[in-house]
């Protein structure tokens, strides 16, 4: 019983583990030496010092993506319009970046706060055409991503095009000053990572401390008992819809203003998906979720380099990554394997209280 | 087949919710399981029919012992159990719903099963529509649904866990008329737990007593209700006396309501309660007396009419609305429609309160959830969940986040799956808040707690609503005959 109580503790892990092992079966049967093939994804990882600052930048706006989505997970959402919300918050940054003049900090802070508010309101419309317009809210996501995309493709090849028609990829670099100051030449933005660290502070106190948390706990779990007990799902759902874009938003200028320094084609870089499933795969876990996040992003980046060194192409990440989450469906939650934190499991733990039955 | 359950014990943490139950089964019989909220009976029977794993003792079928890992397997072995929640998957037609992990091969047998489930379902007098999808089913329906596919899969021994429970009078005929065939005539073994006594009288031959996780006794049936309830209780508890109230002026009108839904439509409810009456509603389900309660507060809309409330005109307004002026409404599903079941019972008191804060002040609430279980009796503790809860103490729950000074209070099934001694405990709590001047509507499908409960009735046949009636005047007899139709 020990050991169960152990297992549900460190449940997020077995999914990685059963997926390390299957990418490694698969590595043998082509032939390849799993141990370099890992040494490499180190070294491709955190190799260097500039490396590893690149690893972090990226886990930055994937954390802030899945923070988001804790809180429409937890009503019950399934936000699949994330990815337009971090776009539409880049477009937004960008829009700042490149014609407001001011000073750094007073360009930094518009550009932060419209990008939220853009994200916020892309996802505002997906929570409305839900609530209003008995739209599900994963085919009002699949379009507004969709125009998300257009809109910017628009933008670059349009109005925001370099003048000299430069590259149709992506706007003219912003200025030194709309940037975030990054460290050490690396992408890495310090700014940017003491802002997520609010937010993965603020996240776990909503859920764990407010009465909004609970009442998206309720909402999620059964709407019409939540509405009975006075929850109003509306409301909720709208708000949960718009704190998760405000930070998907965020998500999108952390990604233009240090990962990159323009606003391009395909600016997410699908964060949005990952996103989702670093949720899935800390099972809903606040605390796990940074933790999940720089895995990802660790093999993600070390997956770049290994092309270079070994002869496997770099998209080994993307299925080690996909390997995963579909380890993580397949257990399902813990619970359908019958090790779940399921109540006879807490009330396995020890116990001094005593009740009369 | 005979049944012998050896010693089992199932601990929650520190609750004992069987231990060491020794009882044995033989063929042809049913068997009443009896105990107050909270006793074990489900856990027992949960162990029995391979939902969960006893912490330890042993099953043996003919002798021989046997673990069941799951309910499939329980029934490959010949036990069979309705839950105390229906648990069938609501939208699939009921031919889909009755090969759902039984054929194996890949391509069903839709004939086949669909001429099997007319067999056994007009064998056991029930009329179920083969092409209708499940969540258009009552609850009495599902039951006998969920009994064929069970029979279909080669029960031997069937557990029904309070099965009476919010089904008309009808349906437990059937119900009751078919559990005999499948005892006398084929030879199978019943458990049937109930709080009511007047069925296990009616039904039983034997009636096995759980009181706090341990096995008291048994009786054979028919025997003096007294004893049984001694058993039960350890004492006799005492009958409540129903308090007189001096009523007060009008609480709620209904002026010329007309309510209409797909289903069923109301017309022309005139109706006037006074601050402190009991207001009982009787008749078949489905006949309106669920939409006049729902109208009340505000989960659907009137077609035309008033309703007043203490002088003010809530007609149309939502249910979050209602709920603000001191309106409260307690549905009949626990689990369904009220609580919220991975949600610890702390976490109800925090979301139904009058006024919530920002912030969550969980030490403070704790506290508070603490209190009303001890005031509502509830057996569990603050960060119990609502699904830990057994089926009674989920129902207590539900009383205990009523708020203070409530204006009315309307009520589907208010003693649902309760004890007598926690029926009576509640019905005096709510006997308490007319002080308060509220006035209370409720639905039962018991008459006998409708004519006790109620100052004045009114029954419902086919969406009209009878003349009232005064509760003192009226018998069981008069209140039967109006179900019928003759309003
Ligand atoms: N999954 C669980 N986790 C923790 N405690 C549980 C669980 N299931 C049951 N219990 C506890 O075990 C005890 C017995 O519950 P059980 O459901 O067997 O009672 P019961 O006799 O069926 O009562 P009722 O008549 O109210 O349905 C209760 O105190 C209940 O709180
Ligand atoms: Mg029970």
């Amino acid at each position: 019983m020990r050991i169960r109580t152990w297992i549900v503790r460190i449940w997020p892990l077995v999914p990685i583990l059963a997926a390390l092992l299957f990418t490694i079966g698969l590595l043998v049967l082509f032939g390849a030496d799993p141990v370099e093939v890992f040494q490499a994804m180190w070294q491709g990882a955190f190799g260097t010092q500039d490396k590893t600052l690149s690893v972090v930048a990226f886990t930055i706006p994937l954390l802030l993506s899945s923070l988001g989505l804790l809180l429409t997970f937890t009503a019950g959402l399934w936000n699949i319009g994330i990815e337009g919300q971090i776009v539409m918050g880049a477009v937004a940054a960008s829009w700042v970046a490149l014609f407001m003049d001011a000073t750094s900090p007073v360009l930094i802070a518009v550009e932060v706060i419209l990008a939220m508010l853009a994200g916020a309101l892309w996802a505002g419309v997906a929570g409305i055409l839900k609530t209003r317009g008995g739209v599900h809210e994963i085919f009002g996501g699949l379009a507004l991503n969709s125009l998300a995309i257009i809109f910017t493709n628009y933008l670059i090849s349009g109005p925001w095009q370099p003048p000299e028609g430069g590259s149709f990829f992506g706007t003219v670099p912003f200025r030194e000053i709309s940037q975030l100051s990054r460290f050490a030449d690396s992408r890495f933005a310090p700014f940017s990572l003491l802002v997520a660290m609010v937010a993965l502070v603020m996240v776990f106190v909503a859920l764990r401390g407010t009465t909004w948390g609970l009442k998206l706990k309720a909402l999620g779990q059964n709407p019409r008992s939540a509405f009975l007990l006075g929850v109003s799902s509306e409301r909720e759902t709208i708000l949960a819809m718009m704190f998760c874009g405000a930070l998907a938003g965020l998500a999108g200028a952390v990604r233009v203003l240090s990962w990159y320094d323009n606003l391009k084609q395909n600016i997410s870089g699908g964060i949005g998906y990952l996103a989702l499933l670093v949720v899935m795969l800390a099972a809903y876990r606040t605390l796990w979720v940074p933790l999940i996040a720089f895995f990802f992003s660790a093999v993600l980046n070390g997956a770049i380099t290994l092309q270079l060194r070994t002869q496997l192409h770099s998209s080994l990440g993307g299925i080690l990554t996909g390997v995963m989450v579909l380890f993580v469906l397949l257990f399902g939650s813990s619970k359908a394997l019958g090790i779940g934190k399921s109540s006879e499991d807490e009330a396995l733990e020890p116990d001094t209280s005593e009740i009369e039955s | 087949m005979r049944v012998e359950i050896r010693d089992i014990r199932k601990y929650f943490g520190s609750v004992k919710a069987n231990d060491g139950i020794t009882l044995t089964l033989e063929e042809g019989h049913i068997y009443g399981v009896l105990g107050e909220n909270g006793a074990g009976k489900s856990t027992l029977m949960k162990i029995l029919s391979g939902y969960q794993p006893p912490d330890s003792g042993e099953i043996l079928l003919n002798g021989q012992p046997h673990t069941f890992d799951s309910p499939l397997s329980a029934l490959k072995n010949g036990v069979g159990m309705l839950y105390q929640d229906p648990h069938d998957i609501p939208p699939f037609s009921i031919v889909d719903n009755f090969l759902l992990g039984r054929d194996k091969r890949l391509r069903l047998n839709y004939r086949a099963a669909e001429s099997e489930l007319k067999e056994l379902s007009s064998k056991y007098g029930f009329a179920l529509d083969i092409q209708a999808h499940v969540d258009s089913l009552s609850l009495g329906e599902r039951q006998q649904l969920e009994l064929v596919r069970l029979l279909a899969g080669g029960a031997e021994v069937l557990i029904l866990d309070e099965p009476t429970t919010g089904i008309s009078a009808e349906q437990k005929d059937v119900l009751f008329n078919s559990m005999r065939k499948l005892a006398r005539e084929e030879g199978k073994i019943l458990l049937l737990v109930s709080h009511k006594l007047e069925e296990v009288q009616e039904l039983c031959d034997h009636a096995f007593i759980l009181r706090r996780g341990k096995y008291v006794g048994e009786m054979e049936i028919p025997c003096p209700n007294e004893k049984l309830v001694e058993m039960m209780f350890g004492q006799v508890p005492p009958r409540s006396e129903r308090p007189t109230f001096e009523l007060g002026d009008p609480m709620l009108e209904l002026r010329d309501v007309n309510i209409s839904t797909y289903r069923l439509s109301v017309k022309n409810l005139n109706l006037s309660v006074r601050a402190g009456e009991i207001f009982g509603l009787a008749g078949l389900e489905g006949s309106g007396q669920r939409l006049l309660i729902q109208a009340c507060a505000g989960l659907v809309r009137p077609e035309s009419g008033q309703i007043i409330l203490d002088g003010q005109d809530i007609t149309s307004w939502s249910y979050h609305k209602t709920r603000a002026v001191n309106v409260a409404y307690v549905a009949a599903g626990r689990l369904e429609e009220g609580l919220v079941a991975s949600l610890s019972l702390t976490e109800h008191v925090v979301l139904a309160q009058r006024e919530t804060d920002f912030f969550v002040d969980w030490a403070a609430s704790g506290q508070d959830a603490q209190s009303r279980i001890e005031h509502y009796q509830i057996v569990g503790r603050p960060d119990s969940t609502a699904e830990e809860l057994s089926g009674g103490n989920q129902q207590r729950l539900l009383f205990g986040l009523l708020w203070n000074k409530l204006k009315l209070i309307l009520l589907e099934h208010p003693t649902r799956g309760l004890d007598v001694r926690s029926t009576n405990y509640i019905w005096n709590l709510l006997y308490q808040r007319r002080q308060d001047g509220t006035a209370i509507i409720f639905i039962s499908p018991d008459l006998d707690e409708i004519i006790e409960r109620s100052d004045r009735i009114a029954v419902f046949s086919g969406g009209v609503m009878s003349r009232i009636v005064d509760a003192k005047t009226t018998s069981v007899k008069e209140i039967g005959h109006m179900i019928g139709g003759q309003l």
